[in-house]
């Protein structure tokens, strides 16, 4: 009985004076932090993509209060809403930011683009581009193992398995950019959302030549600059043997669309148009391939 | 006791398929493609154009560098283009295109087989006619010889040791070369001494060619210097630092230069090349090719033209067998599977391997078991099982701390991996990124 009553007592007050110099210490050396860092960081949707250019969601809250004003800073997945929740908390002016999308620049499907050879190695697009050009003829275009869709946090990407090429999901996609780090091809691009989230773009990155570029995929960009010279916006530029649709001048106007022989620039979310055959209206829907005629996969063995 | 390397290592099966096959000369092809880079470093610059008419031994690309190797027809006739053609790794690379008149030799070579054993040039004549010739180290990573024979002035080369040991499985072309031409190799050798000016020469051969070594050791009696080292049969003996290991027993330090340990590796083949080039003044622009596999009907060794389509060589030992999974360039630990089999030939193609489809197949790879073969497989002493999982993560920075930049990219980690994890497309991608971080950072400075 002696024994626990000594052990109880001893324990006690070694705990007693541990917690004494804890309390002093904690009052010493403290650190003051804003209390609306905290503030801040509450209202964030702490999803920590660093789609705002900060690590996580504590150093964009961190960033904001310290900064004194609230320009160039943005918060991809909580958009505006979320922006003017911050600028409530520090009393300034919310950073206005277009809502941007990413968009998937290829349109390589099998039935476009046929596989001369197979890739069974680690499904990895990182290891199979480390290793050799791809397993069709365009050594631009997407490889199609998925490094976009593993490393989007917001279930926004998912691969088609009918094309094999990756489709964004605008309702969930934040921009915040990960799958554009993802891609060893550098074929997603974070372009602004538009206006009813319209977009024009091209849909290829293949710089070869036109008639390389047209052997190995038949809705390659050549490179042949009628969309250039059509665009009444001087929105389009051609650069290595590709086109390029500057989302900031582009009106979509769509008549690019209309000249492309090769069929490589893609409209989203317009309404049908009237005269086309049955073939050409584009879903829609958020489909990144319309253009596509949907054929079974050519699977090579 | 046989001496070998003293970490890690694998026993593959051998597979020496085309052993003993006599080298057969092949047919000059109708159009031959010169890729520009065949070497590591800058690739080389066109010194033709379209129209112009080149002789075999014309030299048509110079050096864009330090690091960087000359280039020569190998074939006679008119240049159609300079283009680009797809390579074996599927990518675009510029290369001449040839169109074949003929077979016309440049006048300066000396075609004729007798032996010039004697060489009064100086070291640094050698040196320069090395350059000129464009020889690249022929083992297969294609180092331009004349950087390598140059080493920086704070070492010293103490002895030059001869990669004979031709430890990728199917590959015979060095073992062949050894057997038809020892006499001209020990010239060589000797030429390779005395460019880096020692007096020692060590030629390590794996036992697995007892009839080369015994020719060797035979010829060699009459070459000052020139040792025959027999080897114990270990996969990854032909890598640079595994053979000084072997052989001198000194290890090369993690960052450090082969030269540091004050030997000078050099293959065979290469050494062959420099007789050549030296004693008659043949640029290198062919080469040995072994082109085997099961299924292939008649496993052979060629000596090719460089620039010629693989497709022609494969055609010349009995076609693409049909059941075929995989053509890869080189051997089987360290070759690549070629994307079609238009690929032109180059200075470092030392094979051609056809697998069929059984062999061919990766299996699926699964959870890492822990069971750590790989760790005692490594000829570096790394552990690829924690490279390959960092890698899969992509932490880079601490696969910098465990040492990837040491790894040689045998494959012996993959090779004995029970869960069959892709350890060394890991390893590889990882070597990719942390140096690309290195040299980000060299830059900044």
């Amino acid at each position: 009985m002696n024994l626990i009553l000594i052990a109880v007592i001893s324990l006690g007050a070694i705990a007693l004076v541990l917690a004494a110099i804890l309390y002093v210490a904690s009052k010493k050396f403290a650190v003051y932090e804003d209390p609306r860092i905290a503030q801040v960081g509450e209202v964030l949707p702490q999803a920590n993509c660093g789609g705002c250019g900060y690590p996580g969601c504590s150093g964009f809250a961190d960033a904001c209060v310290k900064a004194g004003s609230l320009d160039g800073k943005f918060c991809p997945v909580g958009g505006q809403p979320v922006m003017a929740k911050v600028a409530d908390i520090l009393g300034l002016a919310a950073g206005e930011a277009e809502p941007m999308v990413a968009v998937v620049r290829c349109n390589g499907t099998c039935s476009n683009r046929p596989r001369i050879n197979q890739y069974d190695g680690a499904k990895s697009c990182a290891i199979a581009a480390s290793l050799y050009g791809g397993e069709t003829g365009c050594s631009y275009g997407c490889l199609g193992c998925g490094d976009c869709v593993a490393a989007c946090r917001f279930d926004a990407i998912h691969m088609n398995p009918e094309t094999g090429i990756p489709e964004v999901d605008e309702a969930k996609c934040t921009a915040c950019g990960a799958c554009v780090k993802a891609c060893p091809k550098a074929i997603i691009e974070i372009r602004p959302q538009g206006k009813k989230s319209r977009r024009v773009y091209v849909s290829c990155v293949n710089k070869d030549k036109g008639a390389v570029a047209r052997k190995a995929c038949t809705v390659s960009c050549i490179g042949c600059g009628k969309c250039v010279k059509t665009c009444p916006f001087e929105a389009i530029t051609l650069e290595n043997n590709l086109a390029y649709i500057d989302p900031n001048k582009c009106k979509s106007c769509r008549k690019c669309v209309e000249v492309c022989p090769q069929n490589a620039i893609v409209e989203l979310n317009f309404p049908p148009r009237k005269p086309k055959t049955e073939e050409a209206p584009d879903a829609p829907k958020e489909t990144a391939a319309p253009k596509a005629p949907a054929e079974a996969p050519k699977v090579t063995e | 006791m046989l001496k070998t390397f003293s970490i890690g290592g694998v026993h593959p099966h051998e597979n020496k398929l085309s052993a003993h096959q006599p080298i057969i000369t092949a047919e000059v092809p109708a159009k031959a493609v010169i890729l520009l880079g065949q070497h590591i470093g800058a690739p080389a610059k066109p010194i033709v154009a379209k129209g112009d008419v080149v002789k075999v031994g014309t030299k048509i690309a110079e050096p864009a560098g330090f690091v960087s190797a000359a280039i020569h027809s190998s074939v006679s006739g008119k240049v159609s283009k300079i283009d680009t053609i797809v390579d074996a790794s599927g990518y675009a690379k510029p290369a001449i295109f040839i169109d074949v008149e003929g077979d016309e030799w440049e006048e300066t070579i000396d075609r004729s087989t007798t032996l010039v054993k004697e060489c009064n040039l100086s070291a640094e004549e050698i040196v320069k006619k090395i350059a000129d010739a464009g020889i690249v180290g022929l083992g297969g990573a294609c180092f331009p010889t004349q950087v390598k024979l140059c080493p920086p002035p704070s070492f010293k080369a103490e002895c030059v040791i001869i990669n004979a040991v031709e430890c990728e499985p199917y590959l015979t072309a060095d073992h062949q070369l050894m057997l038809e031409h020892a006499e001209e190799i020990m010239v060589g050798v000797s030429i390779l001494m005395k460019a880096v000016k020692v007096n020692k020469a060590f030629i390590g051969i794996e036992n697995n060619k007892p009839d080369a070594i015994e020719l060797m050791t035979k010829v060699a009696v009459n070459y000052a210097g020139i040792e025959i080292v027999p080897l114990k049969v270990k996969y990854p003996q032909g890598g640079e630092k595994q053979l000084i290991d072997a052989i001198t027993k000194r290890q090369v330090a993690s960052g450090a230069l082969p030269i540091s340990t004050g030997a000078v590796v050099q293959n065979v083949g290469t050494a062959f090349a420099v007789y050549e080039a030296v004693q008659k003044n043949k640029p290198l622009f062919e080469r040995v090719v072994t082109v085997t596999g099961k299924s292939v009907a008649k496993p052979s060794n060629f000596l090719a033209r460089i620039g010629t389509p693989m497709k022609q060589l494969i055609d010349a030992c009995g076609g693409l067998p049909e059941d075929t999974g995989k053509v890869i360039g080189g051997g089987p630990m360290m070759g690549k599977a070629l994307v079609n089999t238009e690929v032109p030939t180059a200075k470092g193609s030392s094979g051609i391997l056809i697998m069929n489809r059984k062999e061919a197949k990766r299996g699926e790879a699964q959870t890492c078991i822990r069971c750590a073969k790989c760790v005692s497989a490594c000829p570096m002493g790394l552990e690829p099982y924690l490279l390959g999982a960092l890698s899969e993560n992509g932490d880079f920075e601490r696969m910098e701390k465990e040492r990837i930049m040491d790894c040689i990219e045998c494959g012996s980690c993959q090779f004995t991996c029970p869960a069959n994890r892709p350890l060394l497309d890991y390893c590889r991608l990882g070597k990719g990124k942390v140096g690309g971080m290195i040299r980000a950072r060299q830059a900044k400075k």
